[in-house]
């Protein structure tokens, strides 16, 4: 079987989905979440850099490499904020995350 | 004048604001961890200097950096409004920062940054400009609201913001490349010409993916589930900025791709527009009511607000973009009003927070409470206060086009947010006094009067306003 544009995007699809799934299923862990978030970011790249090679066009790749700096950066900012929170509450379970409701 | 000095002069704003940023990280860096006042004295110089250059003549419309940068009168428009809610929110930090132990130099420079990825997020005109321009000033914006490191509340506000923005972005992204794989480029014009011969299903899944996240950036209903918590653990001046200056950006940018990208599927953005559009006036009106908090219901109001401004552009006319344009700029005046006077009532060692902290404000402080009430009156729209000619200016295009029953729905859901807005007049005025209020720094009721006066006397001379709004309209077409 060839493996086409379709197959790559329905990969990057299934990814999504589960990044997605993974934020709003995930009951425990805040470091879940920010990996959920990492999959989101790579199944757009996959898409992309699919994209980009069935296009013949270069600036899909251009873009997948700007994602992946804004992603470290994203990724390191998530933790730094999240280390904070631990400091002042002791728990990064994500049901503790309810001090303001309404 | 060469390519390179054109597109220099082009960026100027920009240009000033990276560069300030990062000559005061350094003086930051080796002068120590508390900065006094000069940090943020330079910043605010630095963001005035900046607001000043958009007011050099250059003629017409200048798309440079390989066409991934516009800058025309829409854009010089917008970006005044971010850098002015970008300045004034400094304005009013600087007392609260320094009472509140967390005076860093380290909040100003944060601010220029992401008040710079503002400027990129209007000016852009490609999808990498926009997730570039989106995540510069967001990343920021995440720090910002965390920035009280040591209250629980504010790590937990940052927190929220982070998670749910990533994932906004997530689905922005997701959007876009899927419109890149279907129009087969990245820059907006391109994208239109492509959608021209009628659109695939896979576009409309990429317009729902794109504007969901615009969406939640403008905290527009189904994606403002961050609003009131984030507006109330954030630092009042903190919030005051996010109810501002962002807000611009993202309505800017919104505008802007609705009306130069998707020209060809009018029909289906529309339909989402008018959706998200009634359930944030709807949400914005009804769930204030029961708030006790003062942050909170900022949260609701601002979020109904959006949805207000929203109903302009659902007509995609000029003349529809134009009252969004004027409804921002009347929004921002408002917003950091509201938020001045906040700011500038204290009980004891504390600032206000609920509403019954209000109570007896006339009998102490009779201006101030008459510049609350009026800030108050306009939030709902009562004529002939700023806030009435904002919600005119939205209706009517959506009433030409023929949005009759929106602009109705409109009307009836404004009455019904009235109802919270006149219960703070009468706490104001009716209720006995509960205790005494402390004074604060001149700079911060400066800003209450002025905002109070532009508030109160735009019918006299709005035609500074109205001839900028029009002329960055007639730009985006």
């Amino acid at each position: 079987m060839d493996i086409g544009l379709n197959q790559y995007l329905i990969v990057a699809a299934m990814l999504f989905t589960l990044g997605v799934l993974g934020i709003i299923l995930n009951r425990k862990n805040i470091i879940v979440i920010l990996m959920s978030i990492e999959l989101i970011l790579l199944s757009v790249n996959i898409n992309l850099v699919a994209f980009s090679t069935f296009l013949g066009d270069l600036t899909g790749q251009i873009f997948s490499l700007l994602i992946l700096t804004v992603a470290a950066a994203e990724a390191a900012i998530g933790l730094a904020v999240l280390v904070t929170y631990f400091r002042n509450r002791g728990s990064i379970a994500v049901e503790d995350i309810n001090v303001m409701k309404g | 004048m060469n390519s390179l000095s054109f597109a220099l002069a082009h960026t100027l704003p920009e240009l000033i604001l990276v560069c300030g940023a990062l000559v005061l990280l350094m003086m930051g860096a080796y002068k120590g961890t508390k900065g006094d006042w000069i940090i943020s004295e330079l910043a605010i110089a630095i963001l005035g200097i900046a607001f000043l250059t958009l007011f050099t003549k250059l003629d017409g419309k200048a798309l440079i950096w390989d066409g991934a940068f516009v800058d025309d009168a829409y854009a010089r428009f917008m970006k005044g409004l971010a850098l002015v809610g970008a300045l004034v929110s400094l304005l009013l930090s600087r007392e609260y920062m320094a009472r509140e132990k967390i005076d860093q130099f380290e909040f100003p420079v944060l601010i220029l940054l992401s008040t710079t990825g503002m400027l990129m997020l209007i000016s852009a005109q490609n999808l990498i400009g926009l997730y570039l321009g989106l995540e510069l000033m967001s990343l920021a914006l995440y720090v910002v609201a965390a920035f009280h490191r040591d209250n629980v509340r504010a790590s937990e506000a940052g927190l929220k913001y982070f998670v749910l923005g990533s994932l906004s972005s997530g689905m922005l992204l997701y959007g876009s490349s899927l419109l890149y794989g279907f129009a087969g480029t990245v820059s907006f014009a391109g994208i239109a010409e492509a959608l021209k011969g009628g659109a695939s299903l896979g576009v409309i899944f990429a317009l729902v993916f794109v504007l969901a996240g615009l969406a939640f950036k403008m905290s527009l209903v189904p994606f403002h589930m961050w609003t009131p918590d984030v507006y109330e653990g954030a630092p009042t001046p903190v919030t005051a900025f996010f109810a501002s200056a962002p807000k611009m950006a993202a309505v800017a940018i919104t505008v802007r791709i609705i009306i130069t990208a998707f020209p060809a599927v009018t029909m289906q953005w529309q339909q989402i527009i008018v959706f998200i559009a009634l359930l944030s006036m709807a949400l914005g009106s009804f769930a204030a009511i029961g708030q006790t908090n003062l942050k909170r219901l900022m949260a609701y109001s601002s979020i109904g607000h959006m949805g207000f401004a929203m109903v302009g552009l659902v007509p995609g006319t000029q003349a529809g973009v134009y009252g969004v344009l004027i409804y921002m700029a009347i929004y921002l005046t408002m917003t950091l009003g509201t938020f001045a006077a906040l700011l500038s009532m204290r009980i004891g060692d504390r600032y206000v927070e609920t509403i019954a902290d209000l109570a007896g404000l006339s009998r102490s402080r009779g201006t101030m409470a008459f510049f609350v009430a009026m800030m108050m009156l306009s939030l709902a729209g009562i004529p002939p206060l700023a806030g009435f000619f904002a919600k005119l200016y939205v209706f009517q295009p959506a009433i030409q086009a023929g949005f009759y029953w929106l602009a109705i729905i409109g009307v009836l859901l404004s009455v019904v947010s009235t109802f919270y807005y006149l219960r703070i007049v009468k706490v104001i005025y009716f209720d006995e006094p509960a205790a005494e209020f402390s004074p604060v720094h001149r700079e911060v009721t400066g800003v209450l009067w002025v905002a109070s006066l532009l508030v109160l006397l735009f019918w006299v001379w709005p035609s500074p306003v109205l001839d900028a709004a029009s002329a960055a309209a007639r730009s985006l077409f």
